[in-house]
């Protein structure tokens, strides 16, 4: 297939549909119009429904029941519409679900603004919600990346039965670029049928509940573990991530994901004609975090650069990574500032010349 | 002489005990439910969803495939599960804290989309599972722990009538209330929930019907006079019957057409 120009948002959308997701719930909020836009009108040329919910607490509610019946569903939001939908991703998780969520981060807290943002990483992959869960979180840095990592979440959903969170901020939500769909695309996973699903008991099995309660502590202990066996599962198979300029030497390495890696990869590019050694390391998968592959990374550079648009929040999944082995720095805007490619070439100008002083001593 | 079978456990509820309290009417409201399920011969693509209240384990008592929902939510988990699957017939099953606080925005725009599902409410005008709070549809002047000298409607505002309130909405429904704390009051509200379901069954439109039912529990009174206190303090202000047919004469006014500007 052809390249098209497409919306972040529009290719969002777009990708749901070619993985197979003819549903769709959720409520309006910039920066991410376009998403609930796009699957108003496309998902009935497809024989899907779309609907317009009350708010984003019913939406997580009606992507839990569209789930217990085995059918793809997805919903996005941005930041504050995400914190409304904690109870149902909680509830999603804990029945073992599946869904996709999108999240086009502005900035808070609160109403913050509407401007990109990444200040919910904490959010994304510490929880959210209540309860011991972990969302699968992918992290994409282009609209094509988004388009791709948003049919995956599809099938890692189905395969684990967990949420998944497509985390983008503002940018990728509205910057245009060319995009490709494959016309035959395999799963990225190995796919079951939904025996467990909510659809209607003839009587020939037990009766399936979707549920999350469990009353008894030995048994709701027993499934916490189960649990965690599936997020540990996720942490030995599905991180990604990428690297630039790692097959060179280099003093100071770059860490950072969405939009502000490529800002940073363009930093280093200019950096590279100054003669400054850098390079980049860019986590596509937030949860499971690449601890391994970051602290391999790290073990070439003298210096660690965190960039985020927060005030610091993979930064604490970075130390643990590194655990003290070398030091970290931190670069980051707030508030739906941008970090300029200039800024971060500087930061790190900055920190390769103390850190030189620091060793001539 | 051969035997005839006059009373029987319906299909649809499971062959084990529930955990309501001696007098409480949860279990007739189910057991009505299942009846209708049976006699429509819906049980094997029904998809119950269980609310958060004394019902919360409604999952175990109903041989039906089931899903459960946050407090509040089962209109919202109704939709995604309707939506999802036309075919399958779909009914939640909520208390008056569940639908009428806590859940007031989901049962409101479920029943105005005219989501094509059927609401089984059950008013017992307190929150039973969490020991007798005060819930919209406590009675003025009933105590409970939370009013302990009794509602105050300057405070706390009327009961909330929720059969007429969901009338008022334009969009096609079937709303009705019933009780079941007479033989006959049951009889009446089984006939209600089999056109709920039929409505639902035939795709015509949303349907709800709410139950007055007992908590002799928390009331602080045994179960006759519960019983007694349904038709002397609940019916008064909560009547009884049917509030908007999908084909009746509507009583929202009809809306202007919109006109291009
Ligand atoms: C979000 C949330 N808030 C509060 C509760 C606690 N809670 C459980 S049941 C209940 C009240 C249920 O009352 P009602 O819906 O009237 O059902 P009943 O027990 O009377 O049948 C409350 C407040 C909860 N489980 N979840
Ligand atoms: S507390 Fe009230 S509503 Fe709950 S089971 Fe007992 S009598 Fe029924
Ligand atoms: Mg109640």
């Amino acid at each position: 297939m052809a390249k098209k120009l497409m919306k972040g948002c529009e290719a969002i959308g777009e990708a749901a549909v070619k993985a197979g997701c003819k549903l769709f719930f959720g409520y309006p909020i910039t920066p991410q119009n376009e998403i609930p836009e796009y699957m108003a009108h496309r998902l009935p040329q497809v024989g899907g429904t779309f609907v317009q919910a009350e708010s984003e607490v019913a939406a997580s509610n009606m992507i839990y029941g569209a789930a217990g019946s085995g059918e793809r569903v997805f919903t996005s939001s941005s930041s504050p519409g995400i914190s409304l939908m904690q109870e149902g991703i909680s509830y999603i998780a804990g029945s073992e679900l599946p869904v996709v969520i999108v999240n086009i981060m502005r900035a808070g807290p609160g109403l913050g603004g509407i401007l990109p943002s990444q200040s919910d990483y904490f959010q994304a992959t510490k929880g959210g919600g209540h309860g011991d869960y972990r969302l699968l979180v992918l992290a994409p840095w282009s609209v094509q990346e988004a388009a791709d990592l948003v049919q995956d979440a599809f099938d890692l959903a189905d395969f684990y039965r967990n949420p998944v969170m497509v985390l983008g901020d503002g940018l990728i939500g509205q910057m245009m670029e060319p995009v490709e769909f494959k016309p035959e695309r395999t799963p990225c996973k190995p796919l079951a049928p939904k025996e467990w699903a909510a659809t209607g008991c003839s009587g020939d099995r037990p009766t399936n509940i979707v549920n999350s309660l469990f009353l008894d502590p030995e048994v709701l202990e027993r499934h916490n573990q189960k649990l965690k066996a599936k997020y540990d599962r996720m942490v030995r198979d599905e991180v990604r991530c990428a690297s630039y300029g790692t097959d060179r030497p280099y003093d100071v390495l770059v860490v950072a994901y969405g939009t502000v890696a490529r800002v940073s990869s363009t930093a280093l590019d200019d950096l590279r004609g100054e003669g400054v050694d850098a390079a980049l390391f860019r986590p596509i998968t937030l949860f499971p975090f690449p601890h391994a592959e970051l602290r391999a990374a790290a073990e070439k550079a003298q210096e660690v650069l965190v960039v985020e648009l927060s005030t610091g929040q993979m930064i604490e999944d970075v130390r643990l990574a590194l655990e003290g082995r070398k030091p970290i720095h931190f670069l980051g805007r707030q508030g739906g500032m941008l970090i300029s490619p200039e800024a971060v070439a500087e930061k790190v100008k900055a920190i390769q010349a103390s850190s030189a002083e620091v060793r001539r001593g | 002489m051969a035997e005839t079978v006059v009373f029987a456990r319906p299909q649809a509820l499971a062959p084990v005990t529930t955990h309501y309290c001696p007098g409480c009417t949860h279990g007739v409201i189910h057991r009505l439910v299942a009846e209708v399920l049976d006699e429509l011969g819906l049980r094997e693509r029904t998809v119950g969803i269980a609310p958060v209240g004394c019902s919360v384990l409604a999952y175990n008592y109903f041989a039906t495939d089931f899903h459960e929902a946050a407090h509040g939510r089962a209109p919202a988990v109704a939709t995604g599960i309707k939506r999802a699957r036309p075919d399958l017939i779909v009914f939640a099953y909520q208390g008056d804290g569940d639908l009428a606080s806590i859940g007031m925005a989901e049962i409101v725009h479920a029943a105005n989309r005219g989501e094509k599902v059927t609401v089984v409410f059950v008013n017992n005008a307190i929150y039973g599972m969490t020991g007798g709070q005060m819930a919209p549809t406590t009675m003025p002047g009933q105590v409970a722990t939370t009013c302990p000298l009794g509602r105050d409607v300057n405070l706390a505002g009327y009961p909330i009538r929720v059969a007429e309130l969901l009338a008022t909405l334009r969009t096609p429904a079937f709303v009705a209330r019933a009780a079941v704390h007479t033989p006959l009051h049951a009889v009446t509200a089984k006939e209600m929930l089999r056109r709920a379901f039929r409505y639902q069954a035939e795709g015509t439109c949303f349907s709800l019907v709410e139950v007055l039912s007992t908590c002799p529990t928390n009331w602080g009174i045994p179960p006759v006079e519960a019983t007694a206190w349904v038709e002397k303090n609940m019916v008064p202000y909560y009547p009884l019957g049917v509030f908007k047919t999908p084909d009746g004469p509507d009583r929202a006014p009809r809306p202007a057409p919109v006109v291009e500007a």
